[in-house]
């Protein structure tokens, strides 16, 4: 959430000739001004990282495989185990870190689903219109009237418990989001002078779409889908807790968070860890998506 | 005003149909079979077969779709295999203890969130601005069931100063029920100690899911007041010597309501999302806690009773929010009944 930056000054840098490297250099300005942004990309790299090399750089790669140290269950976080033991003696730190890797695949294949049926949803019903047009936002409004986790729910409970089933229940339900972005900036693309001048040289449909129409609600896409990684990672997590999404003993976070409940209050670091990392990660995600925004689309900055 | 009434209303309508529309296609359509479901895990081949003809589905869906709606409308949603009981009355049952959490919790974040955002905006980029935007960024990051467990880990099991979850204490018996919000029935009745008892167990909970729709009334509230606070007839007023209070009060805020409002009938339904794990970690006796302890024994239609009753209560609360839009902005108004 970057101060405003002057427009007048903006335009006239923007408006001189510029190559793309000009160009990004004065993104990345724009983007480092804001300390949020930063630390919202250092987040997200972070988790990155842990996501990419968990199994290398874990202290305990074997207890995410089901090993059992009994003699070391339920200690206290120290120098040998950062965030503490479970009831079966394995390192919680090597489970949260591995996590990174489980609920940063949940949170990207949600998002992809999302955007790949909402995005089609949305031109069409923004370039064609019409009553096919007016049925899909009429479509896209009942499933925003229920809250996606609880429509994600009823469809869990249809499907059964199991992680491959939430995320398909939260692809099916994240959608409608994407068809009321990709739609009004459509229909405000349509009437732009370009797309008429396009249309008025006998330019094809898809070839607008493609070539005019697709690039130019990239940005506001891009920043969406970055805020989404983080809710779709919220709402997997919610759906681990409560016992409907990734089963135990899978290193998930919500359903650590929801087994470590059992030994509250007394063994505290065994729910407190995963939770952390979800607030974290999301946080990121966040923050990241705030300063896209303020770089690619700082006409709706909030 | 009627004609932007009538419009509403009918909209309303089309969307309930297509609710319906969704609640029959989950239920009926999607793969796992409901006889099967209905019939329970340890029935038969001919029970689960005589299972399918007492509930007509090995009709024509089109023929199922039509029985669901005369179900639905006359109040029939089913029974649930846990408790025994008709679908309508568990939910007419746990549906006033959600009604009380979510309307305590709005309340809760529309008065803290709106004079937050005024205070942000007012006092922008100083410390006040600063904290209340970490406040917000976090608010929305943080998972709300494990604030809750955290919170529950502090105040309840470490301070003992809140009790741990339910709804009332062992040793509470409940008011006569006149409303069946227990909040409201003990007042009525004026027992005070069911009254405190009550109020001590929804504190968390309340606090909790009243968190992230915080965040959100504040982001909107201090972005629009920020806005609003740049244009030209409040820099006039300003100019004319009306006081800043008054400025503030009456000139922008009414203006940067309208977007707020909105944010404020999307969060409802968040929220009511957001019961559902709330309730669980709380013990909270709503539908949230009921769908789930449905959803956990494949119990199917309780789910779909609760996912309809969700659904229609975002939709009445999104109703509210537009007539109300429509009073405040005349604007709305015509552009709608044209």
């Amino acid at each position: 959430m970057g101060r405003a930056v002057s427009s007048g000054s903006a335009a006239a840098w923007l408006a001189e000739p510029q190559g793309a490297a000009r160009e990004l250099r004065f993104y990345a300005r724009v983007f480092a001004r804001s300390g949020a942004s930063l630390l919202g990309l250092g987040l997200v790299a972070l988790f990155l990282l842990l996501a990419a090399l968990g199994p290398w750089i874990v202290p305990y790669p074997e207890d995410a495989r089901g090993a059992v140290h009994l003699d070391q269950k339920l200690q206290p976080p120290s120098a040998r185990h950062w965030f503490g033991t479970d009831e079966v003696g394995t390192d919680i730190y090597t489970r949260v870190v591995l996590g990174a890797r489980v609920s940063l695949q949940i949170g990207l294949i949600i998002t992809l689903l999302a955007t790949a049926l909402g995005v089609p949803l949305g031109i069409v019903a923004g370039y064609v219109g019409g009553p096919l047009g007016e049925t899909i936002m009429r479509v896209t409004d009942v499933f925003l009237s229920v809250p996606a986790l609880v429509l994600a729910l009823a469809i869990v409970g249809a499907l059964g418990p199991g992680i491959v089933n939430a995320i398909v229940a939260l692809g099916l339900v994240w959608w409608p989001g994407y068809v009321r972005l990709v739609q009004s900036k459509t229909l405000a693309l349509k009437g732009q002078v370009f797309v008429e001048a396009a249309r008025a040289v006998g330019t094809g449909r898809l070839r607008i779409v493609f070539v005019h129409i697709l690039p130019n609600c990239v940005s506001p896409i891009t920043v969406k889908a970055s805020m989404d990684m983080g809710s779709a990672i919220l709402a997997a997590a919610g759906l681990g807790f409560i016992g409907l999404g990734a089963q135990p003993p899978y290193p998930e976070w919500g359903a650590m968070i929801s087994h470590g409940r059992n030994y509250l209050p007394t063994w505290w670091w065994y729910s407190a860890f995963p939770g952390l990392f979800i607030y974290l990660t999301v946080l990121g995600f966040n923050l990241l998506g705030d300063g896209l925004r303020d770089i690619l689309d700082p006409q709706s900055r909030g | 005003m009627l004609g932007y009434l009538a419009r509403r209303v009918l909209l309303l309508g089309l969307m309930l149909f297509g609710l319906l529309c969704i609640t029959f296609a989950i239920s009926h359509v999607a793969p796992g079979d409901p006889a099967r479901l209905a019939a329970g895990p340890d029935a038969t081949a001919s029970m689960v077969e005589k299972i399918r003809a007492e509930y007509g589905l090995d009709r024509p869906l089109p023929v199922q779709f039509g029985q669901y709606l005369r179900g639905v409308l006359s109040g029939d949603l089913g029974r649930s295999l846990r408790t025994r009981e008709t679908v309508a009355a568990d939910l007419a049952r746990y549906f006033p203890n959600t009604f009380e959490l979510v309307t305590g919790a709005m309340l809760l974040a529309v008065g803290l969130g709106v004079p937050l955002g005024i205070l942000s905006a007012v006092y922008r980029d100083t410390w006040v601005d600063q904290l209340t935007r970490v406040v917000s960024v976090s608010g929305i990051a943080i998972p709300a069931f494990w604030a809750g467990l955290m919170l529950q880990l502090l105040l309840a099991l470490h301070l003992g100063i809140l009790p741990l979850g339910g709804r009332l204490g062992l040793m509470t018996a409940p008011p006569a029920p006149v409303t069946h919000l227990l909040v409201v029935d003990a007042l009525l009745g004026g027992h005070w100690r069911v009254l405190g008892d009550a109020l001590a167990h929804a504190v968390l909970p309340t606090v909790t899911l009243c968190f992230p729709a915080l965040a959100s009334i504040v982001r909107v509230n201090r972005a629009e007041m920020l806005e609003t606070l740049k244009q030209d007839y409040i820099v006039n007023a300003r100019a004319q010597g009306v006081s800043e209070l008054r400025i503030v009060a009456r000139y922008a805020l009414r203006n940067a309501m309208i977007p707020t409002l909105a944010m404020i009938g999307l969060r409802y339904g968040w929220m009511l999302g957001g019961t559902v794990l709330v309730e669980t970690v709380f013990d909270w006796p709503g539908i949230g806690l009921y769908a789930v302890a449905s959803a956990v024994s494949s119990d199917f239609q309780p789910i779909m009773g609760v996912t309809l009753v969700i659904g229609l209560n975002f939709m009445l609360a999104n109703f509210v929010v537009d007539l109300a839009y429509g009073w405040l902005d005349p604007r709305v108004r015509s552009s709608m009944s044209a």
